[in-house]
């Protein structure tokens, strides 16, 4: 039995060097991502900021953090990577970190590819895991793509942070290929998604050419611990997310005034925003909780992640609910940033399995049993 | 008190270091051998040694330590089996009327009340809330007008637990009517067996008596046993309710701590009533412990030995409604177990009847969390107004002299 035993401490708080870095990456998306900019590229062709995807990978180095120094990397640890994401989950900035520094990271770090390491710490290379966005990283994946000698066949749909990726790491079996997207017979088609700050595509390979990776870990191993890693980090994401819901919401209601007085001395939108703050906090203990199972290589980093997938995500709706609710009718409209966030936030629980399937499969982990069926 | 002197090596001027502290209670236990020291005699001698609560300081039962270096002092004393000084005994005493000693206390009064107070020769009880005076606390009426070198108190005041065991109150009381109602209160410990005072059970939707009706007549109050400044009384208030918001909020620290670890038992032991209506509910509620678990963690790690603040409002909020539904859930999956209760009859509680008595009694109690120690309601205004900083509510109350407001 694994429950109701005490957890080796863990530290929750942020360092005085994160919160360092808290302000040198929110300097750049201040000055670089403001909602607008990051409306207008929705409805670009581009479906990403590679201007500031290279200002945040390259030069403040944070493609690198968690990646030991002699590769290049930064040698911090995945707390550091957690905090870069709650300031680009406040500006819902359209760069494929989560999908490249993160889940391509820790899956090319298990399977020992160095040399696409170092170039993904150095922010030259963006790298994409071909598997569907909705894939928890507890169940096996359906085997869509096939392979034939140094070609792939097959197609992978709704794949996150692909749309810019300049090499594609697919899992065939247990088997790891290195698919160059810009190649004859790959063809990559952007779908109209519920979230465009975060693009998906869907992957074709006909005859595909392709370079086969020896790998230490098997690709169904590589695949669980990089989604494993995804879904531990997206909580810091809907964090940062929850926060700018409240925070903006807070300002707004301090200054409109309806009746003649400030909408915010109201009982009513005081209470609700209260508890909403409640739920904050508890998203970022979790967040953290996970963060530093991930950094630490936790036994519990499971346990960890389910629970912040869990929390997280419904904190993170409930709070785009509440921005566009108590903004009234500019809350509704395309001129406000509000939608962006609802849409982030709706479809980012549904990223690596939603709230209810990460519930349980930690039931299973905590030893809470299913009703038998003639209960059902 | 004439026996208060500090252990030689506290009072030689030679600080007590956190990499010292080892051996300094390794010294200690070589001078009193928990096995061979009277219980009390030992907690005395504890006290004196500043190994009651290290980060108090020193005379105070403290070393002036880092308050996370208590867990070397709890450890090692473990570790030999010594006494402790049954914490949940004091829970007043011990969460809320300590930390106001310390920081609104003479070093007179600090001398006078802290050991008897850390070794549980007395217990604490507040004489804070009255019949009219809840959630809206600064409106209270209890009066106290000043007699010679005494005050004398009339009153009546609510909800106080362990006034039937306690020898000390923590009493606040209206000193100038004349004045808006923050500024007319002033802060006083009041003896409990002062003539005058009379304690009585107060019977509670559980059917037991856990909490008092205290009725103050003519109760004379000597002015050294004035915390604070006269007409200061709210500020001391203040750090007394936030000291009991963290306490009150500071549930469980191992995981399953709490009334979570009940209800997964009961749904591990048992399985005639598992559904999936209520498998659902279990897991959601489990995560919604483990989150608030590693948030009491994180403010635990932030106070360090800081004074709280109101943060500890946001945990005391989760805590009471989460508590509310896991005792809720529990009743509903103990199918006809949960029609039965154990006992109606009128009598003191234990304190260990969260634990022995049946979910129905759970159910019940927790009912309480939301209003005992500040309503939810108020945990929202203080979250929203000082952490959020949203506007109050517009009001007349707090510049009217509190003699001509409306009631």
């Amino acid at each position: 039995m694994t429950t109701g035993i005490e957890r080796p401490s863990t530290d929750l708080l942020y360092s005085e060097q994160e919160e360092f870095l808290r302000e040198t990456v929110r300097d750049v998306l201040n000055k670089a991502c403001d909602w607008t900019s990051v409306l207008a590229l929705t409805e670009s062709e581009s479906a990403i900021d590679r201007s500031l995807w290279r200002t945040l990978a390259a030069e403040v180095g944070g493609a690198a953090l968690a990646l030991p120094e002699d590769i290049g990397g930064a040698g911090a640890s995945w707390r550091e990577t957690a905090m870069v994401l709650e300031e680009l989950g406040r500006s819902i900035a359209p760069v494929p970190y989560l999908g490249s520094s993160v889940i391509a990271t820790v899956y090319a770090q298990e399977i020992g590819a160095g040399d696409l390491l170092a170039s993904l710490a150095a922010g030259e290379t963006i790298a994409a895991v071909a598997i569907p966005a909705g894939s928890p990283w507890f169940r096996p994946l359906p085997q869509v793509v096939t392979a034939t000698g140094n070609t792939l066949t097959g197609t992978v749909s709704t794949v996150a942070d692909a749309a810019a990726a300049d090499t594609l790491l697919v899992p065939v079996g247990e088997d790891t290929y290195l698919v160059d997207p810009a190649a004859a017979g790959v063809r990559c088609t952007q779908v109209v998604s519920l979230d465009e700050t975060r693009p998906l595509v869907d992957i074709e390979f006909s005859a595909a050419p392709a370079q086969r990776l020896e790998g230490t870990q098997s690709a169904g191993a590589a695949t669980a611990a990089a989604l494993r890693a995804g879904t531990a980090l997206l909580a810091s994401e809907q964090l940062g997310l929850a926060e700018h819901c409240l925070t903006s919401t807070v300002e707004y209601l301090g200054v409109r005034r309806q009746f003649g007085r400030a909408l915010g001395s109201y009982q009513a939108l005081k209470h609700r925003l209260a508890d909403l703050w409640v739920q904050i906090n508890q998203a970022r203990a979790a967040a953290r909780y996970a963060a530093d199972c991930l950094a630490a290589g936790s036994d519990d980093l499971a346990v960890a992640a389910a629970v912040a997938h869990s929390w997280c995500s419904e904190v993170a709706v409930h709070a785009a609910e509440e921005y566009v609710q108590l903004h009234g009718g500019i809350g509704f409209t395309w001129e406000h940033p509000a939608h962006l966030y609802l849409k982030r936030a709706k479809s980012s629980t549904l990223m690596f399995g939603g709230p209810d399937i990460h519930r349980t499969h930690l039931a299973g982990l905590v030893h809470l049993p299913l009703p038998t069926l003639e209960n059902i | 008190m004439t026996d208060t002197t500090t252990d030689a090596a506290v009072s030689a001027g030679d600080p007590v270091t956190e990499d010292g502290l080892p051996t300094y209670v390794a010294d200690f236990l070589s001078k009193y051998d928990p096995a061979a020291t009277p219980r009390i005699d030992f907690l005395r001698a504890r006290f004196d040694a500043g190994l009651a609560w290290v980060q108090y300081p020193i005379g105070c039962g403290g070393l002036g330590l880092d308050a996370a270096a208590q867990s070397i002092v709890d450890a090692a004393l473990e570790a030999v089996a010594a006494p402790d000084n049954a914490p949940h005994r004091n829970v007043i005493g011990l969460g809320m009327a300590a930390p106001t000693i310390l920081a609104h206390g003479t070093p007179e009064q600090q001398r006078q009340w802290l050991r008897p107070l850390w070794t549980g020769e007395e217990i604490w009880c507040q004489l804070f809330s009255e019949p009219a005076a809840g959630s809206d606390l600064a409106s209270l009426g209890t009066k106290a007008v000043p007699d010679g070198t005494d005050w004398v108190v009339n009153g009546q005041k609510v909800w106080t637990s362990l006034a039937h065991e306690a020898s000390w109150a923590l009493l606040i009381a209206r000193t100038d009517p004349s004045v808006p109602k923050h500024r007319g209160l002033t802060y006083f410990v009041c003896d409990m067996r002062s003539p005058g005072v009379d304690v009585r059970a107060l019977r509670q939707l559980t059917g037991e008596a856990e909490f008092n009706e205290v009725f103050l007549d003519n109760v004379r109050v000597p002015d050294d046993n004035r915390l604070g400044e006269v007409g200061a009384g709210w500020r001391v208030t203040q750090s007394t309710l936030m000291n009991e918001r963290v306490a009150i909020g500071a549930g469980a620290a191992p995981r399953e701590g709490g009334p979570i670890g009940f209800l997964a038992d009961l749904w591990r032991r048992e399985d005639t009533h598992r559904t999936i209506g209520s498998f659902d509910k279990l897991v959601q509620l489990w995560v919604e412990a483990e989150t608030m678990r590693l948030t009491t963690e994180r403010l635990r790690q932030q106070a360090v030995a800081g004074t709280p603040g109101p943060e500890g409002s946001g945990s005391k909020l989760a805590y009471s409604l989460l508590a509310q539904r896991v005792s809720s859930l529990e009743l509903d999956i103990l199918g006809d177990r949960g029609l039965r209760f154990d006992d109606w009859s009128f009598r003191r509680p234990n304190l260990d009847d969260e634990r022995n008595r049946p979910a129905g009694y759970r159910f019940l109690r927790t009912k309480g969390n939301s209003i005992e120690g500040g309503t939810s309601e108020i945990m929202r205004n203080i979250i929203s107004e000082r952490i959020l900083g949203l506007p109050a509510e517009s009001r007349t109350d707090t510049t009217i002299p509190w003699n001509e407001l409306p009631r």
